[in-house]
């Protein structure tokens, strides 16, 4: 029955066996069952033993059947030990397979995470593997494995059984079921714990078994990190296929379009670029990458994709940026800068230099002025006649000095709005005729000088007389100058208020305005020819009218009105190239050097006048056509005086011009004429604008009948020329002293002959100021007589050297006479070999000649002998033979030396004395022939030449032939 | 001996004749050697001696001139003027020829075109110089040989 219930029990224990190692599926299931069962079985035995011990009473059968019994009982000791140790190592190997199942649990947990990393790591490296990052991980894992470790230090039980009691004996096998029993005891109670660890374990487990969130969480944290990392990473670094997916599709903003169209364009084109990417995506803000692109490729060398780099460079371009701007800032600072101190400067230069020149014109204005004045004082006083006229040179050449330093200090003054104007009443018609008389006086020209002034003119208008005055003689100076035939006229008339503003622009820039020239050109055709006819008829009232009816118009409170004349200075001359126009009123500005050489002047003339004409609230405007003339006309506004009426006393600001028999008709008069005198004839150089108040009885006014259909009242101021027609008909025009006037009357008159010629028209030559009529070729026959010995050159006769009788009237002139015979020939030349040549050639030719070689000596030479023909250098050193010829033709025409000083030739002391002292050995006023000898080069033309005074010109290499001519034709 | 005289005459006439038609000189050579007479024997060599006195030292300062890093230009131009002068006035054609275009060059302050005159009126100089010195020493010859130099009939 016990087998069978061992085998029961066995059955049961292989069911359990069954159980068990189903269990591992179930732990909790087969513990309890394991637990359940094991105390029914103690329970078993021990009411078995307490059994036993109850018979006390001997009995064989009985102690047989308890020998039995206890041989059983032994048995099934020894069965229960064995099934206790069965069961033992049952539970040992129960929890052996516990243990294995846990170890296979921890090692699945293991692998999963292992897994889970993996994937961690792979998804984490997709967005660029941080060291730290798999560091964290990295402790986790640590974590992991810790687990398992403790697991192998529970504590294994194998100790022996061991007791006191004897073997077999009933004590022993009590004690032994009993230590048993503790031992099973401990073994459950072990069970129990290993239970209750397996449970925390289990729950550990449980709680470790939902890796997944504690790995999402640390991916979310690392997700943050990443995302914090990317948001402060200076460095993006990509892969892009053409397959895979693009940025785009990851991330989104500004800038991202940019980047992939770079990066396809690098794709396209199969190379390397460099970019700066401005992105705002939400992941890195808005920042600017640098970015790389480099083209992937395949084996086949196609591209396949493209790698990136991009560098965040935000701040660097942001700094960048501003230094750009800064630097940009300080460019244009310093550009301002310069710009500045450049305007400073040049401002700086001109000023000092308008106020140097202003004063140095001033400095040397006013001792001149005292010069000039004391002169002046000194001509009040009782002078010979030869002195007198030494005196009037002298303040004549004085006054021209004074006019252009005047110009150059008006010029500055006006620049400078210093100028003041003045407000004087005067009379249009008295400046139009003093100009034209202060013209006439120093024409050298066979010109017409008329003057129109239109009815309407008033009588008496306020202005600054001085400055229009100095206008209108400026212009009609420059016509003059520019004028070789025909007429300079001045045209006075009332014009409309015109829109000055819109005028004086226009006119004064816009010369070239063909409609504006066109109308001049017009206007020029009328005003000479047909104005000065119909001046009075049909125009010129209404415009009376027009004025009259506008003073009229004006309150009597206001008994000045404003007038506007238009005054047209016009000539006949050479007129201005259009080119020219533009430049016309620049200061030192003339339509070419080749006219500044040509016609001299400063070039400050109509400078000025604009200027002025301008201050005065006017405008001047010029038209022209070159060779037919030119027209500048001005209008200016004046005051109408209301008492014009009383004009008698007014002040007359020329007193001595005025006629007195003409005077009242000189103040309506419109038309004034001054015909050129006789044929030829010229009024000296020397005559001033003062030559004329000391002698004022120069012109003759002279009632013209009705020529040029001229009103009869209209008075022209002619010259006395037609009285002595018939003296002027022998050619020769002299300039004498009236012998009877001479202080030095005690002197002898040696050249009777011209002085018989000149007597008779001493009276009505007045003070002698005809001279012969061409300039060019007339000669100067010395004066030898006494009267002579005082005189200045504008008192030598001057006689046209083709008269040979004229050369032989001065007979008492030996050096004349002797110098025919042997002529003085000097030669200005540089070059030795030329000297040598030349010197032989003349030999040959029969010449002894003085050799200078250059200009300065051929000066001197001419200061201290009388030549009878200069060959002349042209291009030489110190100074050349056009410059030379240039002082010595103003030496005869001036008699001075000025311009010789002027170019730093001082006279030598020995030739003053000698022109003092001795008039034989004086050099002589003649014009020397002056033969230029050109290099036929360019700068040393033909017309330069002439235009300098030579004569002729002979063209290097000088031949014998050339030589010969040149003496022949020059050496009578 | 007045076979010698013809010969080296001839000669003369010959070289003389060679040298106009090269162009090396002109008639301003001839007008040159009428100049010189009994009272002025030796006037063409002095003149040609101071030709060549002259050019030499104008060559020298053109090169200086030239030399200097700022050419003064006026000044070239004013010795080029002198040496154009002298050649012309001895009929030295080619070098006056040469000198013209020196002073071109000058005008355009054209250095390069400067230096190549100057070089272009140096080899000119030294050709007349040779040519003359050779033509004077033949005519030293013929008047040593007790002949006369045959003048040229175009000369006046």
């Amino acid at each position: 029955m016990v087998c069978q219930m061992e085998n029961d029990k066995i059955n049961v224990d292989m069911d359990m066996e069954v159980l068990t190692s189903m269990w591992p599926e179930d732990i909790n299931e087969d513990g309890s069952q394991f637990n359940v069962e094991k105390p029914r079985e103690d329970h078993d035995m021990l009411e078995e033993v307490s059994i036993l011990e109850e018979p006390s009473v001997v009995d064989l059968q009985r102690l047989m059947e308890l020998n039995s019994s206890s041989e059983k009982g032994s048995s099934q000791l020894a069965y229960l030990v064995k099934h206790w140790e069965y069961k033992q190592a049952n539970a040992v190997r129960l929890l052996r397979e516990e243990l294995d199942s846990l170890t296979e649990q921890r090692q699945e947990v293991e692998l999963k995470k292992l897994e889970i990393l993996e994937e961690h790591r792979f998804e984490e490296e997709r967005y660029d593997g941080d060291k730290r990052q798999v560091s964290v991980l990295d402790d986790l894992y640590v974590m992991y494995q810790a687990v398992p470790r403790k697991k192998d230090d529970v504590p294994f039980q194998s100790k022996r059984f061991e007791s006191d009691a004897e073997y077999d004996t009933i004590v022993y096998w009590k004690q032994r079921a009993l230590h048993l029993e503790k031992l099973l005891e401990a073994s459950l109670q072990r069970e129990q714990m290993l239970m209750e660890k397996l449970k925390g374990s289990i729950k550990n487990m449980e709680m470790q078994s939902t890796p997944v969130e504690e790995l999402s969480q640390m991916l979310k944290r690392a997700d943050n990190f990443i995302h914090f990392i990317l948001q402060n990473a200076p460095i993006v670094l990509g892969h892009v296929d053409i397959i895979g997916k693009t940025d785009l599709e990851i991330l989104s903003g500004a800038g991202m379009q940019e980047s992939l169209d770079f990066k396809l364009e690098v794709l396209e084109r199969g190379l390397p670029g460099k970019r700066e990417i401005t992105f705002d995506t939400e992941l890195f803000g808005s920042k600017t990458f640098l970015i790389y692109v480099e083209p992937v490729f395949n084996k086949a060398g196609e591209t396949i994709g493209v790698n990136y780099i991009g560098m965040e460079i935000t701040d660097q371009v942001r700094k960048r940026e501003k230094m750009a701007k800064l630097r940009e800032e300080i460019a244009v600072q310093k550009a301002m800068e310069t710009e500045l101190n450049k305007t400073i400067h040049i401002t700086e230069e001109t000023m000092r230099s308008k106020q140097m020149l202003a004063t140095m014109s001033h400095e040397i204005r006013s001792p001149l002025s005292g010069v000039v004045s004391m002169a002046e004082i000194l001509a009040t006083t009782k002078l010979d006649r030869e002195q007198q006229q030494l005196l009037e040179v002298m303040i004549s050449s004085g006054d021209l000095v004074l006019q252009l330093i005047n110009d150059i200090l008006d010029l500055s003054k006006v620049e400078s709005g210093v100028m003041k104007l003045e407000a004087i009443k005067f009379r249009p018609r008295e400046v139009v005729k003093h100009v034209l008389q202060t013209a006439a006086a120093s024409l050298r020209k066979k010109l017409t000088l008329e003057g129109h002034v239109a009815e309407n003119v008033p009588v008496e208008v306020i202005g600054d007389v001085l400055r229009i005055r100095q206008i209108i003689t400026n212009l009609v100076s420059n016509a003059i100058k520019f004028t070789h035939e025909g007429k300079v006229g001045i045209k006075l008339y009332v014009v409309a208020q015109p829109n000055i503003q819109d005028r004086a622009h226009k006119s004064v820039e816009d010369y070239s305005s063909s409609v504006e020239k066109g109308s001049h050109i017009q206007r020029f055709e009328e005003a000479p020819y047909q104005n000065h006819k119909n001046h009075d008829e049909p125009r010129s009232p209404l415009k009376g009218k027009e004025l009259k009816l506008r003073d009229e118009g004006k309150p009597t409170d206001h008994p000045e009105t404003a007038v506007w004349i238009r005054c047209d200075v016009y000539d006949t001359g050479i007129g201005i190239p259009e080119t020219a126009l533009p430049a016309l009123f620049k200061k030192y500005m003339q339509v070419s050097a080749d006219h500044a050489r040509k016609y001299g002047g400063t070039g400050l003339g109509l400078a000025i006048c604009k200027q002025l004409v301008e201050l005065m609230g006017g405008y001047l405007t010029v038209s022209s056509k070159e060779h037919c003339g030119s027209i500048f006309s001005f209008v200016l506004p004046y005051r109408v005086s209301s008492i014009s009426d009383d004009h008698s006393d007014d002040t007359d600001e020329l007193p001595n011009i005025i006629d007195h028999d003409t005077a009242t008709a000189d103040i309506t008069a419109g038309y004034f004429c001054f015909q050129p005198r006789a044929l030829g004839s010229l009024f000296s150089s020397g005559l001033s604008s003062r030559n004329q108040h000391l002698a004022p009885t120069n012109f003759e006014y002279m009632e013209l009948p009705d020529i040029n259909g001229v009103s009869p009242d209209a008075y022209t101021l002619s010259s006395s020329a037609s009285k002595y027609k018939d003296k002027a008909s022998v050619e020769i025009a002299c300039w004498v002293v009236d012998p009877g006037q001479a202080s030095n009357g005690s002197s002898l008159k040696q050249n009777a002959n011209i002085d018989d010629k000149c007597t008779n028209r001493g009276d009505e030559g007045a003070d002698g100021d005809c001279q012969a009529e061409n300039p060019s070729t007339y000669s100067i026959g010395k004066g030898v007589d006494e009267i002579t010995k005082m005189n200045k050159p504008q008192e030598a006769f001057q006689m046209q050297k083709t008269d040979s009788s004229m050369r032989s009237v001065p007979s008492s002139n030996s050096e004349v006479t002797k110098s025919a015979h042997k002529p003085r020939i000097l030669l200005v030349e540089d070059n030795k070999i030329n000297v040598m040549v030349t010197k032989s050639m003349m030999k040959q030719l029969g010449h002894i000649i003085d050799v200078v070689n250059n200009g300065v000596e051929a000066v001197r030479a001419v200061q201290s002998h009388s030549y009878d023909l200069i060959l002349m250098d042209v291009c030489m050193p110190v100074m050349d033979g056009l410059q030379a010829t240039r002082i010595i033709r103003t030496y005869e025409e001036t008699g001075n030396w000025d311009s010789a000083a002027e170019a730093g030739i001082e006279r030598p002391m020995h030739s003053l004395g000698l022109e003092l002292n001795s008039q034989f050995s004086m050099p002589s006023l003649r014009r020397i022939p002056i033969i230029a000898m050109t290099a036929n080069a360019l700068s040393e033309s033909a017309d330069e030449c002439f235009a300098n005074g030579m004569d002729s010109f002979v063209s290097k290499p000088v031949t014998f032939q050339k030589l010969r001519q040149c003496l022949e034709q020059y050496l009578p | 001996m007045d076979g010698g005289v013809g010969l080296l005459q001839r000669q003369l006439v010959d070289y003389r004749a060679s040298l106009f038609n090269e162009g090396i000189l002109n008639e301003q050579f001839n007008q040159l050697q009428s100049l010189q007479d009994e009272s002025n024997p030796d006037f063409v060599v002095e003149v040609v001696s101071l030709f060549f006195e002259d050019s030499v030292r104008l060559l020298n300062e053109l090169a200086k001139s030239l030399d200097q890093r700022n050419v003064d230009f006026k000044k070239v131009d004013a010795h080029v003027h002198q040496l154009k002068g002298s050649s012309s006035s001895i009929g030295a054609q080619r070098v006056q020829n040469a000198c013209i275009a020196f002073r071109s060059c000058c005008e355009e302050k054209n250095v390069e075109g400067c230096l190549k005159c100057l070089q272009q009126v140096t080899k000119e100089y030294y050709l007349v110089k040779n040519k003359l010195e050779i033509l004077l020493k033949l005519e030293q010859q013929i008047l040593a040989a007790g002949g006369s130099i045959p003048v040229q009939s175009e000369v006046i």
